[in-house]
């Protein structure tokens, strides 16, 4: 019986190997150092949060992955020899493959500032971050103040984190408004002043020299490379984007850039070695994607197609139409299509930006300026439905059609108010006066 | 999920979740409140009943207003979950433990020995708790107080007082505001107003809390309630068949237009409390495939006992010759036989390929009700069914589901099993609305396309225990009996993944393996069935 090894039990590794059983018998094992059973990593910040315990945070009961015969190997990879089909562990065992997956996802970046290895130095992504934070973290008493560095989604996670057990937190953001170069200006301030109103101390285009330690090797504050300023803090919260989580295959011989270099059936250069989720890395972007997409979704997704061509029916990695979702504190986030902010925004994209006067709800909506097509839309604090604007990037519906027909796609709670009027209303008015 | 007391990862208890000195205060009311209770329990005579009745409701009710707003209304609107699992209330804490134990107390007091409250028998002057409630019972209604008095006066301060709590904590969202107003409303007006005044108006009337309703209400088709009702003329009559009106015409209606949470998060008595002052307790209902398991058993067991019951009542006090009146003992049996074959042909009918192998266990479940009505139609005396007889088994019947299932273990285990754990696992009533909406409803849970990301927020906050990231994280609706429709999975879903809606029939169910999002040609393979 064939056996296929995954490394990893993300989302990507686990949606591959459920996929597989369902399409066949072979055996399949999955690789991890972190953590016993797959659980939702997105999910970690809502356990410090006390929202729930971190069992809460994975999907399946215990039982599902000896009923479904998945074998789960608690060890880490330390080496891949890819001539003999094996795989060597750090505690000494190894482990034969037929098909081997690399499903290892990321790791937050450090880009050598001083100090960036001591005590209460952290990351947010991986359990082992969470019981890091809790020991550093655990109420404002222990921790008097955070600073975080990287003005992401993972940045503003932690930051309502610490927020939620009344730690001060002090957010060093590189760019000059949040997130702007994703988001269009518009949406990006909106976020700005919402962060404010959480309380925290939000400072734009402001980066980090450098963390002082203190006498025990543990973190005492941080020095502003623009003023110099030094903050006192007991925790240093580095979220300034992830990489590719591959050191341990840099000697295999399978191909590397920034992650696991990829062809569009997700085969790496050795054969019967495939890369899938955070730490792929295609040799060309698909579309306006990236050529490494550290996305929940696009993980999920490469797991759903990879299973059919282990399972004999080849078949290439082709995204649909690009989604995304997120939460900046109290406001959702869902995007649908291609809206781009500062980076990359190809000149014949127009936008079309109206925000309700409570400052926590707004929309952008992406259009060619040249044939009217709908290119994508973000909504902040409004729910929408994907199948809709799926549906209607499909069928490139012209973006007067888009406006007018925004109700139909309204996904929010019964009894909400309704915005669809007055925002017709306001594209209908900026027309006139363009 | 597990019982194990492992407060998450925390190391310390946090900080934040430290309460301000404003509630230090309110809280201190709420125990002085609680204090002139217990006295009154313990026998303290008030010179002055009536005053101290509404000092200690005025300090209760006063406490948690005061409590909640300090809690909520000094923070931005959004979802206030913080600490949730930290705190020893509402983990299953030596404080959930305790207040466990103290409701638990109280309803075995209240059902089983209801002198100790101060319940005074045989006319003798009420004592007591029971006493210090007389004065507003003599304003409502001119009689005593009696101990369900007393219980329906604090269940209609809870959820009154915890339902502000509940408008304040979701104060973004009028989904979750308007059904809270409409159980408070309902609790209020129809629960505890009405039937006082229609006592006033009428005191031979049996209590009659309109919106309970068979076989919620086990006790309205008994031989003294009908004797009761068909004994006052007119209005007694309308009463009745509004009664049989209701379960058997306005249910189904509106239970297929949108879904049976209009009577169990918007009407229901025992709902209104569970999402009022049990709010704090729902993620402590178990998710697991066991806990689903048992739930379908043991609520379909009560459905099936409770038919029976019924009918056997009813039954009992029919008579043989239809020259005395039309419903005879044979005719009865004859209608409740042909009405729930009616029922289980029609399901079998245009049903039986959505419920697979759980056809079996309904055909099983029909064929032990008939069964059982025709043996007991044929083994039955005068005063005997089932050679047990008439009255014991209506009294058994009264105690072992109306009182140990949903108060005792319905309520009094809040801080333990969580908020809904009667209406999951033992109302007979959810289990025929429950089955109303599985099979034959508008209503469902839609998931939005492909952008669930497993977080358990929505299982976690599931007080009827359903794993509903389950079907979230395949893209498929959530179709499911037991749903109440209490929205909070929709309200606490970071990325507005879910949506209660009323839609068609068409396409309510729809199991995905490939998400939205993905290769077209990869969706179109795999979900093609």
């Amino acid at each position: 019986m064939e056996h296929i090894v995954i490394i990893g039990n993300g989302i990507s590794g686990v949606t591959l190997a459920r996929h597989i059983r369902k399409l066949s018998d072979k055996k399949i094992t999955i690789v991890s150092v972190e953590a016993d059973y797959f659980f939702s990593r997105t999910a970690l910040m809502y356990v410090y949060m006390g929202h729930m315990k971190f069992e809460h945070t994975q999907p399946y009961e215990n039982w599902f992955w000896k009923k479904n015969r998945i074998e789960l190997k608690k060890g880490y990879v330390k080496q891949v020899e890819t001539e003999t089909k094996t795989l060597h562990f750090a505690e000494g065992d190894t482990l034969q493959y037929d098909k081997l997956i690399i499903a290892t996802g990321s790791k937050p970046n450090k880009f050598g500032w001083p100090g960036q290895d001591l005590n209460g130095v952290m990351g947010m992504y991986h359990k082992q971050d969470l019981e890091t934070l809790e020991t550093h973290a655990p109420n404002k008493d222990v921790c008097k103040r955070a600073v975080i560095v990287g003005g992401g989604l993972i940045g503003i996670e932690l930051a309502e984190m610490l927020n939620s057990r009344s730690i001060p937190v002090t957010f060093l953001v590189r760019e000059d408004s949040f997130w702007n170069g994703v988001l269009p200006q518009g949406e990006s301030e909106m976020i700005n002043r919402h962060i404010k109103n959480h309380h925290i101390d939000l400072r734009l285009s402001t980066n980090l020299k450098a963390i002082n330690s203190d006498e025990n090797g543990n973190v005492k504050s941080v020095i502003i490379e623009e003023t110099g300023e030094e903050l006192e803090c007991n925790v240093v919260g580095l979220t300034a984007g992830v990489t590719p989580n591959i050191d341990f295959i840099k000697d295999s011989g399978i191909e590397i850039g920034r992650g696991v270099k990829v062809n569009r059936f997700l085969e790496t250069n050795i054969p019967d070695v495939y890369a899938i989720g955070d730490c792929a890395e295609q040799h060309e972007a698909i579309g306006n994607r990236r050529p490494i997409e550290a996305v929940w979704y696009t993980g999920r997704m490469m797991g759903e197609v990879l299973a059919q061509t282990i399972c004999g029916n080849k078949m290439e990695y082709k995204p649909g139409h690009w989604f995304n979702s997120a939460k900046f504190l109290d406001i959702e986030y869902q995007t649908y299509g291609w809206v781009f902010g500062k980076n990359g925004r190809p000149d014949y994209e127009q936008h079309f930006h109206w925000k309700h006067e409570d400052d926590t709800k707004c929309i952008t909506v992406a259009y060619d300026k040249n044939t009217n097509q709908f290119l994508g839309i973000n909504t902040f604090g409004i729910r929408m439905r994907h199948e809709v604007f799926d549906k209607w990037l499909t069928e490139k519906r012209d973006v007067d059609y888009v406006m007018k027909n925004l109700s139909e796609a309204n996904f929010e709670p019964e009894f909400y108010s309704r915005f669809e009027n007055e925002i017709l209303q306001a594209y209908t008015n900026q027309l006139q006066t363009a | 999920m597990s019982n194990k007391l492992n407060h998450s990862m925390s190391l310390a208890k946090p900080d934040a979740l430290d309460i301000s000195n404003k509630q230090k205060v309110a809280l201190s009311a709420g125990v002085i409140g609680l204090f002139i209770l217990a006295l009154a329990l313990f026998n303290t005579n008030f010179p002055n009943k009536a005053v101290f009745l509404t000092l200690s409701l005025g300090l209760i009710i006063g406490g948690i207003v005061v409590y909640s707003r300090e809690a909520y209304l000094s923070k931005l609107e959004g979802i206030k979950n913080d600490g949730v699992w930290f705190k020893s209330i509402s983990s299953r804490g030596v404080w959930g433990w305790i207040v466990g134990v103290i409701l638990t107390t109280f309803y075995i007091v209240l059902y089983f020995f209801p002198k100790y409250l101060g319940l005074g028998v045989d006319g003798a002057e009420n004592t007591g708790l029971i006493s210090l409630f007389d004065p507003l019972s003599h304003l409502l209604s001119g009689r005593n107080a009696s101990q369900w008095f007393v219980y329906g006066t604090l269940y209609t301060v809870a959820i009154l007082a915890f339902g502000y709590k509940f408008i304040l904590k979701y104060r973004h969202n009028r989904y979750q505001q308007l059904r809270t107003v409409s159980v408070m409303f309902f609790q209020l007006g129809f629960a505890f107003l009405i039937p006082e005044f229609m006592y006033v108006m009428n005191n031979d009337l049996p209590y009659y809390d309109l919106k309970s309703i068979w076989p919620l209400n086990y006790y309205i088709f008994d031989e003294w309630s009908v004797n009761g009702f068909l004994s006052n003329g007119n209005i007694g009559i309308a009463l009745l068949i509004f009664g049989v009106l209701s379960i058997f015409v306005f249910t189904p209606i509106l239970t297929y237009k949108y879904g049976k949470r209009w009577y169990c998060s918007w009407v229901c008595g025992c709902g209104g409390l569970a999402e009022t002052a049990g709010d704090s307790f729902r993620q402590l209902s178990s998710k697991k495939m066991s806990a689903w398991k048992l739930e379908r058993w043991l609520i379909h067991t009560v459905l099936v006992f409770s038919i029976v019951m019924t009918a056997a009542m009813v039954y009992s006090y029919l008579g043989y010759d239809k020259n005395d009146f039309w419903l005879t003992r044979g005719v009865f049996i004859s209608l409740v036989i042909g009405f729930l074959t009616l029922v289980f042909a029609a399901v079998m009918l245009f049903k039986r390929h959505e419920l697979g192998k759980d056809a079996k266990y309904g055909a099983i479940g029909f064929f032990i009700v008939i069964a059982l009505l025709l043996i007991m139609h044929y083994t039955g005396t005068t005063d005997h069914l089932f050679y047990i007889k008439a009255g014991a088994l209506r009294s058994a019947y009264g105690i072992y589901i109306g009182s140990i299932f949903s108060g005792v273990i319905g309520t009094g285990f809040y801080p333990i099993l969580g908020n809904r754990s009667w209406c999951r696992f033992g109302c007979p009533m959810a289990a025929i609305l429950g089955f109303q909406q599985r099979m034959f409803s508008k209503f469902r849970i839609t998931t939005n396309g492909g952008q669930c990301i497993s977080c358990g927020n929505c299982s976690n906050s599931c007080e009827m225990g359903i794993d509903v990231r389950h079907y979230a994280q395949k893209g498929e609706n959530i179709v499911r009996s037991s749903c109440v429709g209490c929205g909070i999975c929709s309200a606490v879903c970071p990325r507005g993944v879910l949506k209660l809606e009323n839609d068609t029939m068409k396409g309510r169910i729809n199991p995905t393996e490939i998400l939205l999002g993905n290769d077209v040609d990869l969706m179109d393979l795999v979900n093609q069935k």
